[in-house]
């Protein structure tokens, strides 16, 4: 094969992984917190894309200039939503969690079709069509100032988690509920405070994904088992697992398509997630369950 | 709970039996007996998801692996190598217990259960999805057409209520296999493994294999599921018969009625069959019936988390104190 198309596809891959990998870090930072698994995570996204669709199309509102409002609006939505939702209907079981999730994945999904109809949306920008010379290939330009952004971004959320008060406290409670408790951390706090910035994330990868992607009420179902694949790939609760499984599935994603073509190509994902559960479920840096 | 389902238990079973027997000759409108063939489909659905999901604790996500399997094992079997397709339903049955155990084999073995159980299965159900989408005589991406030529030797009867007795027949066998459940040795070690695996193990209950048994009953029930579907309605193709929605669907139907009772599912299937003829009728509002399972389906885990069936038991006791 000829290795322009290699670069080519090598190149892709990684880009599309870096957003993934921050569609991912969300919901890892969620698991790694709350011990939920987040299902509704995939509709969620999908919401935040149709919000920077009309701040586009109603307000001309850019989407890179979005990111002041999507990523403040969905941490509030997130916060709000643990507080009087999901905190509050756990009963103590991670299923019932699981089971919530989705309800609230249905309901969004069919919320979006009643209101926003079925059909794909894509927006276009002055700089949709600007293409950079990469190596062998040329990329889109938009394609790699959404891969710069988003891991300027997970490493914030690095940061911010490593390095402040918030943070600190975030850690603490992931490590150990009761004792976090017992310092005089404010527990419940810090589980809405985490869904809220995993749902925020989700605001950021939305904005950084409408100019290369399109949106529709399933869109979701894209993103929903890619993201939990690379969070077991890294290991559930993991940054560093989350930005190598993202980059790992995004590589997986475009050799699949290139060797085994548009339909049999998106075996990989699913594969690696099983294989993953089945022989290492603490995942390449995740800590033993 | 469980003497108050003994106590009444025939009565209930035929006095239903009677009333959904009756059903399609005193309604006799094909729209009618439609919507009654729906219902039941639900409710069989439904109960092979509530056998490994409600009665054994087992969350599934994607048990549209097994109906997709018993769908394609059958309709394949029959146009490409001639099956007489009432042939169909012990081949889907087998198909669903052979992908049942497999994937109940490797995940258990791997220790997986609650939720990364519930999410393997939808891996699994994607992997088929794909698989069976990307080769040649499965029809790939564009289905399995059976030719209709109706008769009863050819499993298409020419009235509706053909089909109506036969989906009737399947789902008083799935009713008589949950109250199996009820009261066999088998289904009390499901409810000890369902409530606390380390307990039933330390009991001498051989979680594992008992696990994959469940799996395979649930594996073969959903697959003849898929082989009615596919000779109901003629065609089949993996969005459909591998789709996320019918996974949900039987989730919802069995979740909603009431997981790990023997009439939750029916009470979920008429509830799901009916919301969605309703809202097709009254309104032309594109996901309107999905929002309300959805908005149910939270309600429910939030105040009933046994299920709308817990609404009609806290009647009858209230019934019941009050006549004594």
């Amino acid at each position: 094969m000829d290795l322009t198309i290699l670069g080519a596809a090598t190149i892709n891959g990684l880009l599309i992984g870096g957003i993934y990998t921050l569609v991912a870090s969300g919901l890892t930072l969620i698991y790694g917190v709350l011990h939920i698994i987040n299902f509704a995570h995939g509709s969620m996204l999908m919401l935040a894309m149709f919000g920077v669709y009309y701040l586009l199309t109603i307000f001309g509102i850019d989407p890179y200039m979005s990111l002041l409002i999507m990523v403040p609006a969905m941490y509030l939505l997130g916060f709000l939503l643990y507080k009087l939702l999901i905190g509050r209907m756990a009963h103590g079981k991670d299923e019932n969690i699981l089971l919530i999730t989705l309800g609230l994945s249905i309901l969004i999904e069919n919320l979006a079709l009643m209101f926003f109809k079925g059909n794909t949306r894509t927006i276009s920008v002055s700089y949709s069509d600007m293409m950079v010379e990469v190596g062998p290939t040329l990329v889109s330009l938009p394609k790699i100032i959404s891969f710069g952004a988003a891991m300027a971004l997970c490493a914030a959320l690095g940061l911010f988690i490593q390095h402040t008060d918030t943070g600190r406290a975030i850690r603490a409670v992931a490590k150990e509920r009761v004792g976090a408790r017992l310092v005089g951390i404010n527990v419940d706090r810090i589980f809405a405070i985490s869904y809220g910035m995993g749902l925020a994330t989700l605001g950021a990868a939305a904005c950084l994904l409408m100019p290369i992607f399109y949106v529709s009420p399933t869109t979701g179902h894209v993103f929903v088992m890619v993201a939990f694949t690379i969070v077991v790939l890294g290991g559930m609760g993991s940054f560093l697992g989350a930005v190598v499984g993202g980059l790992i599935v995004g590589l997986t994603e475009s050799f699949g398509g290139l060797f085994l073509g548009e339909s049999l190509g998106q075996i990989g994902i699913s594969l690696i997630f099983i294989l993953i559960l089945l022989f290492r479920p603490s995942g390449l840096f995740g800590a033993k369950r | 709970m469980n003497d108050n389902t003994r106590s009444i238990g025939w009565p209930l079973h035929l006095s239903l039996l009677t009333l959904a027997v009756m059903f399609p000759f005193v309604f006799s409108s094909p729209f009618i007996v439609n919507f009654g063939v729906l219902a039941l489909f639900y409710a069989f659905i439904g109960q092979s998801w509530n056998i490994s999901g409600g009665f054994a604790g087992q969350l599934s996500f994607g048990h549209v692996v097994f109906f997709g399997a018993g769908a394609y094992a059958s309709t394949v079997l029959q146009l490409r190598y001639g099956m007489n397709p009432w042939l169909g339903l012990p081949a889907s049955a087998v198909a669903g217990a052979i992908v049942g155990w497999i994937i109940g084999f490797l995940s258990f073995r791997a220790g997986l259960k609650g939720s990364y159980f519930a999410l393997i299965t939808l891996a699994f159900a994607e992997v088929l999805r794909i698989l069976v989408n990307s080769v040649g005589f499965t029809g790939g991406g564009l289905g399995l057409l059976i030719p209709a030529k109706p008769s009863m030797a050819n499993f298409q009867f020419a009235e509706r209520i053909g089909f109506y007795f036969l989906i009737l027949a399947l789902t008083v066998i799935s009713v008589a296999v949950a109250v199996w459940l009820r009261r066999s040795r088998f289904g009390a070690q499901l409810a000890a493994i369902r409530e606390n695996e380390d307990a039933a193990r330390a009991l001498g209950i051989n979680v594992f294999r008992e696990k994959v048994k469940v799996m395979v009953l649930s594996g073969a029930m959903c697959g003849v599921g898929g082989c009615f579907f596919a000779q109901y309605f003629l065609y089949i193709d993996t969005t459909i018969v591998f789709g996320v929605d019918k996974s949900v669907e039987m989730l919802l139907v069995s979740m909603i009625g009431g997981a790990g009772t023997v009439y939750g599912p029916l009470i979920g299937a008429l509830l799901l069959a009916g919301v969605g003829d309703l809202t097709r009728v009254l309104t032309d509002v594109q996901g309107l019936s999905l929002v309300l399972y959805g908005t149910l389906l939270v309600i429910i885990i939030a105040f009933l988390p046994n299920g709308l069936i817990d609404l009609f038991k806290r009647i009858g006791q209230r019934f019941k104190q009050r006549g004594a």
